[in-house]
């Protein structure tokens, strides 16, 4: 039975992991992430679930508990943020490739140097190319949704991907904000039972996990994990009507919010979708038809879906909370205008933002929306490569 | 070479679901020193059969009877560990041919 609560991002991760009741954890604290494996701890001391929990050492031991874990199958889960991010990526990149349907919650901050710990996508974002779905999440709502989700997308027959479940550190993981939940017996039977494709310890099937692939085999194995992400693309979206049917609250790559006869938008990931969503409004009732391209999907991107949408507009401002030094601006920039070079990739710029945490408000976006409609006026574009909040 | 399959037809995730399949992949073809046996001076003592890394020395009745050069890869353990007033087993460098023929089907 659905219940509507009270909960902080980091607790919608635990009740969603709660619901699943998965088989192995991997825990690792890590700022601000750990509040959300310290309530799923809970429920394992409490008997909620039987998960077995793993404490680790660090997050490379996490991710390699997890590969292990997956590997003997089981459904595994862990979280982690930034630098421990980093720190798992070695063993990331393997899950992947073995092609282990492990499913992580990634609290989003900024990574080192100088230390921070507030949100920025530096960590995802560094780990983007590391063959992991990355779903991103704009309120606690969606972490609760999409977290359940990525069981369904990752242990796909067509996909057998680990997902990461992304959400802003602190903005959503310590902001409580009412949020449904499906309770157990309905989560159960929406994520169903897992049913791997092998198990290391199945002794009257062995296998070899891991082998050597030299310049006979390496490359046909990448060219698999290619198709596994673009079959993702259709069980991403077949999954989130699916879960909209059950929820009523369905779920594609993209959100589209006022974008039918809009002239401006911006395009984003995470929490700063909402704020923009409020900018949007009021820049409506001042006059500008501004509506927000809110991407659900990092990994994969939904390349042709939002260079159709971008096509429609007049001029598109795309905000990434990260930056690719030496090519200025941030990944969904270029990767965005990459798909909608030609057909108004002449009208996007670029906003880096929010870099360590630092804020951004409504007027902030609405100063952006003000900027859009200039462009889409008619006025030059300008500098494309811009800054969003940084002090000159 | 023989043919080796698409990337469609390659196990995901890069699994071997046969057990025992690194008989198959010929490690010879990575020597450059061979080992070579030389009978008459050989006394079965099997040094050589219990260091060897790679099960490569072959042993038929309890005697020492060569080497399996589709998986030896030259270390030379082998030769070092023989005992010295034997001095059974001799380090030759391996003739490009020799090594060509070593390759199995997949080996670089």
């Amino acid at each position: 039975m659905s219940e509507r609560l009270a909960l902080t991002g980091n607790d919608a991760g635990a009740e969603a992991l709660k619901d699943v009741n998965p088989d192995v954890a991997a825990v690792f604290p890590i700022t601000p992430q750990t509040e959300l494996m310290h309530r799923f701890c809970s429920f394992v001391h409490d008997g909620v679930v039987d998960t077995e929990l793993i404490c680790v050492e660090s997050e490379h031991s996490a991710q390699s508990a997890c590969f292990g874990s997956a590997a003997a199958g089981a459904r595994t889960v862990t979280a982690t943020s930034s630098q421990g991010l980093l720190l798992m990526a070695e063993i990331c990149a393997i899950t992947a490739s073995t092609r282990l349907p492990v499913v992580m919650p990634v609290v989003n901050r900024a990574i080192s140097a100088p230390i921070n710990i507030h949100c920025d996508h530096s960590d995802s974002m560094f780990c983007r190319d590391s063959g992991w779905i990355q779903i991103y999440c704009e309120n606690v709502q969606e972490v609760y949704d999409n977290t359940l989700q990525a069981f369904r997308i990752a242990e796909h027959p067509d996909v057998l991907l680990p997902v990461m479940v992304c959400l802003d550190g602190f903005i959503i993981s310590h902001t409580m904000e009412a949020a449904e939940t499906m309770g157990r017996p309905a989560a159960q039977e929406f994520v169903g039972e897992y049913r791997p494709r092998f198990s290391l310890l199945d002794t009257a099937r062995p296998i070899t996990i891991g082998p050597l692939h030299l310049t006979d085999f390496y490359f046909e194995v990448k060219r698999q994990q290619i198709e596994a992400m673009d079959n993702a693309r259709r069980v991403i979206a077949e999954v989130g009507r699916e879960y909209g049917e059950l929820t009523g609250r369905g779920y594609g790559h993209v959100e589209e919010y006022r974008l039918d006869d809009a002239d401006v938008a911006i395009l984003a990931l995470g929490s700063t979708c909402g704020t923009a969503k409020v900018a949007a409004d009021t820049m409506r009732r001042r006059g500008v038809k501004a509506g927000v391209i809110k991407l659900r999907t990092f990994r994969p991107l939904p390349g042709e879906e939002l260079a159709a949408i971008i096509a429609r507009l007049g001029a598109v401002a795309v905000l990434d909370r990260s930056v690719s030094f030496g090519l200025r601006g941030g990944p969904l920039f270029h990767e965005a205008r990459s798909f909608a070079a030609g057909d108004g990739g002449g009208r996007m710029v670029s906003y880096v933002y929010g870099l360590g945490g630092r804020d951004i408000h409504v007027r902030d976006l609405e100063g952006i929306f003000a900027e859009l409609a200039r462009i889409q006026g008619g006025g030059a574009v300008g500098e494309v490569f811009r800054y969003c909040g940084l002090r000159e | 070479m023989s043919k080796l399959p698409g990337w469609r037809d390659v196990p995901l995730g890069g699994i071997i679901f046969e057990a025992g399949n690194s008989d198959q992949y010929h490690t010879g073809s990575w020597r450059a020193y061979r080992p070579v046996h030389v009978p008459e001076r050989c006394v079965s003592c099997l040094r050589c059969w219990v260091l060897c890394p790679d099960s490569a020395v072959l042993v038929e009745d309890g005697e020492m009877a060569g080497f399996d050069y589709d998986h030896c890869k030259g270390c030379g353990l082998c030769a070092r560990e023989c005992p010295p007033k034997c001095h059974a087993i001799e380090m030759v460098l391996d003739r490009d041919e020799e090594a060509e023929a070593a390759k199995g089907p997949g080996d670089e």
